[in-house]
């Protein structure tokens, strides 16, 4: 194990990454994962169907995938992003889809009843989602958005393939330099990811027992 | 009845992998090279040693009795190892791995051949799921700690690639703090961070480094000379390798630590190849249609 | 991942699923809001079709499109080499979602039963393998076990996803309204039996839209086997393109790529949601 304490910079350098990337894109897909459930529920057709299918394309296609796209097809289009402003498009691209999903899902655990009163005081499609529904979504919709969140901690690490260090880097760098320790590498990279969602998971849980008994 | 259709589509999906052993790679399959009139086994036309004996309880007396060899090679690798249609991989290590199993008696059809990458190597070999690894495998000290090897089998050195037009950079000296592109956990890449400070910018194939060189996102990649001279050569005009090779990148055959018979064993092979002409052969029919042949190297048997 | 679900029953039935006309969250469109509606569904029309026409346009002005940068796809040992690894791929995907299911029903009992002795370990299990990189898991299963490449893929995604799928089973079964076990029980029926032939099935329904795309994503996590030397089809396509050089086809393979990927899961979703219809209409 004195491989993982004699390297620990490096780790952390990686580590670093990890974290910086994960929090960034959860700061931005959050609020477009919003966006795209809204765009679900919303009249106009036209917006209902283009988030549908952003949502299939994106939830069906493998990560590498997009990476491959915003790396290699986006720089064609004329765009040229840094590469760790890149990853954080593609990660970006990728997690909102499902945040949208968790956050439907979340919505339609309202009791239809619920938006029938709203609706009959007389409130409109806005009023009814900002106000009635989606304050009492958000709390059966936490659990499954920090599952998504914990997903993409582990996703973070394609961005390794794609110009970025992260944490595989560092673990990818170490077993090749420590070829007699590989595993112990290993052990090490498995250690970090554990640190950032054991606590992630067991908040979800938390989370969930405080909401099940104020119900 | 269209989702019965669907399953059985999927069923029959399923069946033909069930068939061709699970997918796996390197179940036997068609040689991939074009085999002429001329006598010899497999792509590389190898003569197979018929009935050799071995010591009783060595290695080669187990994998010439099994007449089946397991070797951890690249599959995307140009001119060393690459993967091409069917389930075997072309190269100049795959020659040589060839090479080892045709002195067992084993002809190309029974080699199983898997993909190693740079995180499964050692660990491959000292688990026991491959006998040996032939690829672009540099020998070093820390490596010696866990796995054997022999040879080495060729001498790469480490190089810079850059644009065609770049005029400031003139080897690795001129990379300090600047972005440069190879693969994560490789040895060049430790290299040029290790030795010239540059800014490594990682990836996972070094094919992909070479839109962002393309693109100025990064001034440079670095790996062996061998595999920049296959990039030089496929896109004409385009790249120029700047300076002479700065490290000496010496390839080895990796097999389990301590199997002193079976390593004495696979350096005599190549010995013989290198003299008797087999080794420039099988260099000039896989890496020298980029590459002119150079001499074979020193063995060192450590 | 916990997810309560009306009383009334499946997530399908919820108000994010409902079409315009039937929406509880607004009134049926006027005259004057479905002329508004359709001017902006033709701007959002119009600005998407420009989008892809521009960058279709781009990339073919570069010949990206040009005929040799597909030529390999003329090559019937190409599309050989791909519907092979397709196959591994649905292999592997097929057994080990089977395992993930059933791992996750036995999960979602034990992070259920009366004895904390039983839940907790349980709870700690869950909480470390939902944490693990699959691609690490598959390495270390790899070299612990020493099992060939398919199994050591296979028991990993079977290990995390069973895990992904008991939570969700198990906040299915924690939503269910409380009647449902208590007559169970009143029926005589033993707390096992109550939880097989009452609960599960229920819960089971109510979770389906989570379980399939937790399959999907067991499907498309497949292609993390490259590193223990599996060769399924995104590394196949990857390798193709080295092969015949990144340079002219990684673009066509790329494309294809995502063309089959969309196939399949889009495929596997309609038949998993099919089964399931045919499956709640017998009942």
């Amino acid at each position: 194990m004195g491989v993982i304490s004699g390297n620990l910079p490096l780790y952390l350098q990686g580590f670093g990454t990890t974290l910086f990337l994960l929090l960034i894109t959860t700061v931005i897909a959050l609020p477009l994962g919003v966006v795209i459930a809204a765009m679900r529920i919303s009249p106009i057709a036209s917006l209902r169907t283009s988030a549908a299918v952003y949502t299939e394309v994106l939830r069906n296609t493998p990560l590498t995938l997009v990476f491959f796209f915003e790396a290699f097809v986006l720089p064609k289009l004329g765009t040229r992003l840094d590469f760790e402003v890149g990853a954080i498009v593609a990660l970006t691209l990728y997690t909102a889809p499902f945040f949208a999903e968790a956050i439907r899902s979340g919505i339609n655990s309202v009791p239809v009843g619920q938006a029938e009163a709203a609706r009959s005081i007389g409130l409109g499609f806005t009023q009814t989602v900002m106000l009635v529904v989606l304050p009492q979504a958000i709390r059966s919709v936490i659990p499954p958005l920090v599952n998504v969140i914990i997903a993409l901690t582990k996703n973070t690490s394609v961005a390794s393939g794609f110009f970025v260090f992260t944490l595989v880097s560092a673990g990818q760098r170490l077993a090749s330099a420590n070829g007699d320790q590989v595993i112990a590498v290993l052990v090490g990279v498995a250690v970090f990811y554990v640190i950032i969602t054991i606590p992630l998971g067991r908040f979800a849980d938390w989370f969930e027992k405080r909401v099940a008994v104020t119900r | 009845m269209k989702l019965k259709s669907l399953t059985l589509l999927a069923a029959g999906a399923a069946l033909l992998v069930a068939i061709t052993g699970c997918g796996t790679p390197g179940s036997a399959g068609k040689p991939t090279a074009s085999v002429s009139a001329k006598s010899g086994d497999g792509p590389y036309q190898l003569e197979l040693a018929k009935a050799p004996t071995f010591a009783a309880g060595s290695t080669m007396e187990k994998l010439a009795k099994a007449g089946s060899i397991r070797i951890g090679t690249k599959y995307d690798q140009p001119l060393f190892g690459l993967l091409g249609t069917g389930d075997v991989p072309a190269g100049f290590d795959v020659a040589i791995g060839s090479l080892v199993a045709s002195k067992l008696g084993i002809p190309f059809t029974k080699i199983k051949f898997s993909e190693t990458v740079s995180a499964n190597r050692e660990p491959f070999l000292q688990n026991n799921q491959v006998d040996i690894v032939v690829a672009t495998y540099t020998i070093n000290d820390k490596r010696k700690q866990v796995v054997s090897f022999a040879g080495p089998y060729f001498l790469a050195g480490q190089a810079v690639l850059v644009l065609a037009d770049n005029k400031t950079i003139k080897g690795p000296e001129d990379l300090a703090g600047k972005p440069v592109c190879s693969v994560e956990g490789s040895t060049p890449a430790a290299n040029i961070v290790a030795k010239y400070t540059a800014k490594l910018v990682p990836t996972d194939v070094y094919s992909n480094c070479l839109d962002p060189l393309r693109n100025k996102q990064v001034v440079a990649m670095t790996t062996d000379n061998v595999i920049l001279s296959g990039f030089v050569d496929r896109n004409k005009g385009e790249f120029k390798i700047v300076g002479k090779p700065f490290t000496e990148e010496p390839y080895g055959i990796g097999l389990a630590k301590d199997d002193t018979a079976f390593r004495a064993f696979i350096n005599d092979v190549l010995e013989k190849s290198f003299t008797d002409g087999t080794w420039a052969r099988l260099f000039a029919a896989t890496a020298g249609k980029v590459l002119d042949t150079p001499q074979p190297p020193a063995l060192t048997r450590y | 991942m916990s997810l309560r679900t009306t009383n009334r029953g499946e997530v399908s039935r919820g108000l994010a699923s409902r079409g315009a006309a039937s929406s509880v969250l607004y009134d049926a469109p006027g005259v004057r809001t479905k002329r508004r509606s359709r001017m902006i569904s033709w701007v959002v029309a119009a600005v998407v079709l420009g989008v892809v026409g521009y960058s279709t346009f781009t990339l073919g002005s570069q010949g990206l499109f040009d005929a040799k940068r597909w030529d390999i796809f003329n090559d019937p040992l190409v599309w050989l080499d791909l519907l092979r690894a397709l196959g591994t791929t649905l292999l592997a995907a097929a057994i080990a979602g089977t395992g993930a299911i059933l791992l996750g029903m036995v999960l979602a009992l034990l992070r259920l039963a009366a004895s904390r002795w039983i839940r907790i370990p349980t709870t700690v299990v869950l909480e470390i393998l939902r944490g693990l990189p699959v691609l690490l898991l598959m390495l270390f299963i790899l070299l612990v076990f020493r099992v060939n490449p398919f199994v050591s893929v296979v028991v990993a995604l079977v290990l995390y996803n069973g895990a992904i799928i008991g939570e969700a089973l198990r906040s299915g079964l924690v939503a269910l309204p409380r009647g449902q076990r208590e007559a169970g029980l009143a029926i005589g029926l033993s707390g096992l039996q109550t939880r097989l032939l009452i609960e599960f099935p229920q819960a089971f329904r109510n979770m389906l839209p989570i379980i399939i795309a937790q399959l999907v994503v067991l499907l498309k996590d497949t292609s993390l086997g490259y590193i223990v030397g599996m060769l399924e089809l995104l590394r196949r396509g990857r390798l193709i393109s080295e092969n015949f050089g990144a340079g002219t086809y990684a673009f066509s393979v790329f494309l294809v790529m995502v063309a089959l990927y969309l196939a399949v899961n889009l495929t596997v979703s309609f038949i998993a949601r099919t089964v399931a219809k045919r499956v709640n209409r017998a009942r």
